[in-house]
């Protein structure tokens, strides 16, 4: 008697708190995964009611729960194709939410200045056609720096990842060759070098193999205190990426109404070239309108407050005039 | 063994216990089933002989057993009709072509998997190459020639090496295996042996080489402890009786110890090939996961277990899905030959008999 009493008050209990508090599903990219989580843990201590439960299972898997609508709302580092946008179920917004830069980190014997990349020396490079370190190509860029007689190892991401994406997007609008051959993905068919599991795996791989070199997220680098070179961006100058000049590559592009936009080499001369934004995907008509509610709420306040926790994880923000823009849409827009 | 009871001939003490009502029945039937089957005559009896409250348990107990049985064969159908239904769109576009296929081209939607078949392959045997030599070694080492305070210690560490995580063996091949191999194994092993195209090329370290040994070195445990198991089971007097026509120790151990064990060996070998072939961490970490098809064992490679693992987060689009379920399909049809052979490969040696000692 006194058990079945027990049992009974335990399922009211439960049943008040999940009548009190509401969880919002999100699925999708790992690379913006340490600063999401902050914003929900945040959102939470604000908003008592709400518990939002993120899973990084990749971008690619974001997209296909939010397609099929088991998700409240998805998140990819690479924006949806027409294609994609056309078979899915839910009409969705991108939202861009921070930005993300990609860095190139060798290894050279010798070698202790920054090293200068052109854009004709990474799509060389990673095209296969330029295979040692004392090639002309490099030694023009880098006037002051003696390189080796070393064969380059290109080392790239074997998974699939936003990261592989920003670089071979960077890639494809540099080089014709690069854009007819292997093309933008998160995974392609890399023409040279072996892959590395996660940016761990890279950098594991930089450091062993003499002459080599990779690409890594910004983050990474900084976190771990990787050297990385500069690239020459698309006024001619060389920028070192860090977080302002990531945030400067969002500056000077001209935002499309979907926020569907590639920020790979983009014009303004403080702008490093292999930037991306992460986008946050929220259904426009959702099912749920109690939910679709919150997920709107809990993403205007991101951006209102949620940008400035960003630089505290290597994050670089949004533009001032960015973040109005994608507010106004968002409210706007979601229904 | 004139004084031992025959259970056949003279009436057990569970029938008199019970009377002549039931008993004597009982005791004609079995007599008259002693030409059909001895074991089954001796289970009816003890049907028979049962109260019957007794006998519900027993079929409870018999229908259990069969369904945990029936259980492998439902989830082996079932593994089978995802892969195939999951894999419909790539098995449709590409057809059997797929298999030997050597693009894989994400971008392009252009795929096939003969790349990661032979990286499978080549790695898994190339393990296989190294550790079995080195585990029934230290099997023979450990049940014949070994001090026994060191029989534990040996045993011991072996067994420890596959209570490590594969993530573990993954990290020590990147920063300790791969520069021993990059800078003194690789060069010495062009040098010397570099005119059979099977070690030449750049020498990274990684790749095809570093995943085999890896992959050996995780699946010496496996048949090292089971090699022993079965070499303890060989009867002493096979020992003894070999010694004493006068064979030296090696002698012994060869025709009176190997010899017997050799379908136990070949079970462990079996299985430590199973592990080869699927794993995944420590090969991702070391292998390069570069898909080609290359005569040098220094080139980078890719397996199905890696691909599959490293692609499949990310996967964007219907036909990339659908090709890497199918990369999972043509690893299980990989591993079913493979252990199908390794079957053909036991009988081929006991020649249709079962052996003395087995696993």
């Amino acid at each position: 008697m006194i058990r079945s009493l027990r049992v009974i008050l335990c399922t009211i209990l439960l049943a008040t708190c999940a009548l009190a508090q509401t969880t919002l599903n999100g699925a999708g990219a790992t690379f913006p995964y340490p600063i999401y989580s902050k914003w929900f843990s945040e959102y939470h201590n604000q908003h008592s009611d709400v518990q939002v439960n993120y899973q990084s299972i990749g971008s690619g898997g974001g997209i296909r729960q939010v397609q099929a609508g088991t998700v409240d709302f998805g998140a990819t580092d690479g924006p949806m194709t027409d294609e994609q946008i056309a078979a899915s179920k839910v009409k969705v917004l991108h939202v861009p939410t921070v930005l993300g830069a990609v860095v190139p980190a060798y290894n050279i014997p010798g070698v202790t200045q920054e090293v200068k990349f052109t854009t004709e020396i990474l799509a060389g490079i990673f095209l296969g056609r330029i295979s040692n370190w004392s090639d002309p190509a490099i030694a023009k860029a880098n006037p002051d720096t003696k390189f080796p007689n070393q064969s380059i190892t290109v080392v790239h991401r074997s998974d699939g990842s936003g990261t592989s994406y920003i670089f071979t997007d960077y890639l494809s609008k540099v080089s014709s060759d690069w854009q007819g051959g292997p093309g933008k993905g998160t995974s392609v068919k890399w023409p040279v070098g072996v892959g590395g599991k996660g940016n761990e795996g890279v950098a594991g791989m930089i450091r062993q193999l003499p002459g080599s070199l990779g690409y890594i997220e910004l983050i990474y680098a900084l976190q771990n205190k990787i050297n990385y070179g500069s690239v020459k961006n698309a006024a001619g100058q060389f920028i070192k990426a860090d977080l302002d000049s990531t945030t400067a590559a969002a500056a000077g592009v001209k935002m499309p109404a979907d926020f569907r936009v590639s920020i790979t080499n983009p014009p303004g001369k403080t702008a490093y070239p292999i930037a991306s934004f992460t986008w946050l995907l929220i259904p426009t008509n959702p099912t749920d309108k109690a939910k679709g509610k919150m997920v709107k709420d809990m993403v205007l306040w991101a951006l209102d407050n949620g940008e400035g926790m960003a630089s505290g994880l290597s994050y670089a923000p949004l533009p001032k005039e960015v973040v109005d823009k994608v507010k106004a849409a968002v409210n706007q827009q979601v229904k | 063994m004139s004084d031992s009871v025959d259970p056949m001939n003279s009436p057990d003490p569970v029938e008199q216990t019970h009377g002549p009502m039931t008993g004597i029945p009982a005791l004609a039937q079995a007599v008259s089933e002693r030409k059909t089957g001895v074991a089954s005559s001796v289970l009816q009896r003890i049907r028979d002989t049962q109260p019957r409250s007794s006998r519900l348990p027993d079929a409870t107990f018999r229908v259990l057993i069969l369904l945990t049985a029936a259980s492998v064969f439902a989830i082996v159908v079932f593994v089978v009709w995802e892969l195939v239904d999951k894999s419909r769109l790539s098995l449709h576009q590409f057809g059997i072509g797929f298999f030997f296929g050597h693009n894989w081209d994400p971008v392009n939607g252009d795929f096939g998997a003969m790349p990661f078949i032979f990286g499978t392959l080549v790695s898994s045997f190339l393990a296989l190459l190294l550790a079995v030599p080195l585990s029934v070694g230290v099997a023979v080492y450990v049940t014949e020639m070994c001090p026994i305070r060191l029989r534990a210690i040996i045993s011991f560490l072996v067994e420890l090496l596959a209570a490590i995580p594969s993530v573990i063996y993954g990290l020590w091949a990147i920063f300790v295996l791969a520069p021993l191999l990059r800078d003194y194994v690789e060069p010495f092993l062009a040098k010397t042996l570099g005119w059979t195209g099977f070690f030449s090329g750049p020498m990274y370290g990684l790749g095809m080489l570093a995943a085999g040994i890896i992959l050996a070195i995780m699946i010496v445990p496996i048949i090292a402890s089971i090699t022993r198991e079965v070499l303890t089971a060989v009867p002493q007097n096979q020992r003894e009786a070999v010694l004493a026509l006068g064979a030296t120790r090696w002698e012994m151990i060869r025709m009176g110890v190997l010899r017997n064990a050799r379908i136990g060996i070949v079970g462990g070998v079996i299985l430590g090939l199973g592990r080869a072939l699927g794993e995944t961490m420590a090969v991702t970490m070391v292998i390069g996961n570069r898909p080609e098809v290359a005569k040098s064992l220094f080139a980078p490679g890719y397996t199905m277990a890696s691909v599959i693992a490293n692609e499949f987060s990310e996967a964007t689009g219907d036909l990339y899905l659908s090709a890497l379920v199918e990369i999972g399909l043509a690893l299980f049809i990989v591993t079913l030959i493979v252990n199908a052979l390794a079957r053909l490969l036991v009988w081929s040696i006991t020649g249709g008999t079962t052996g003395r000692a087995r696993a």
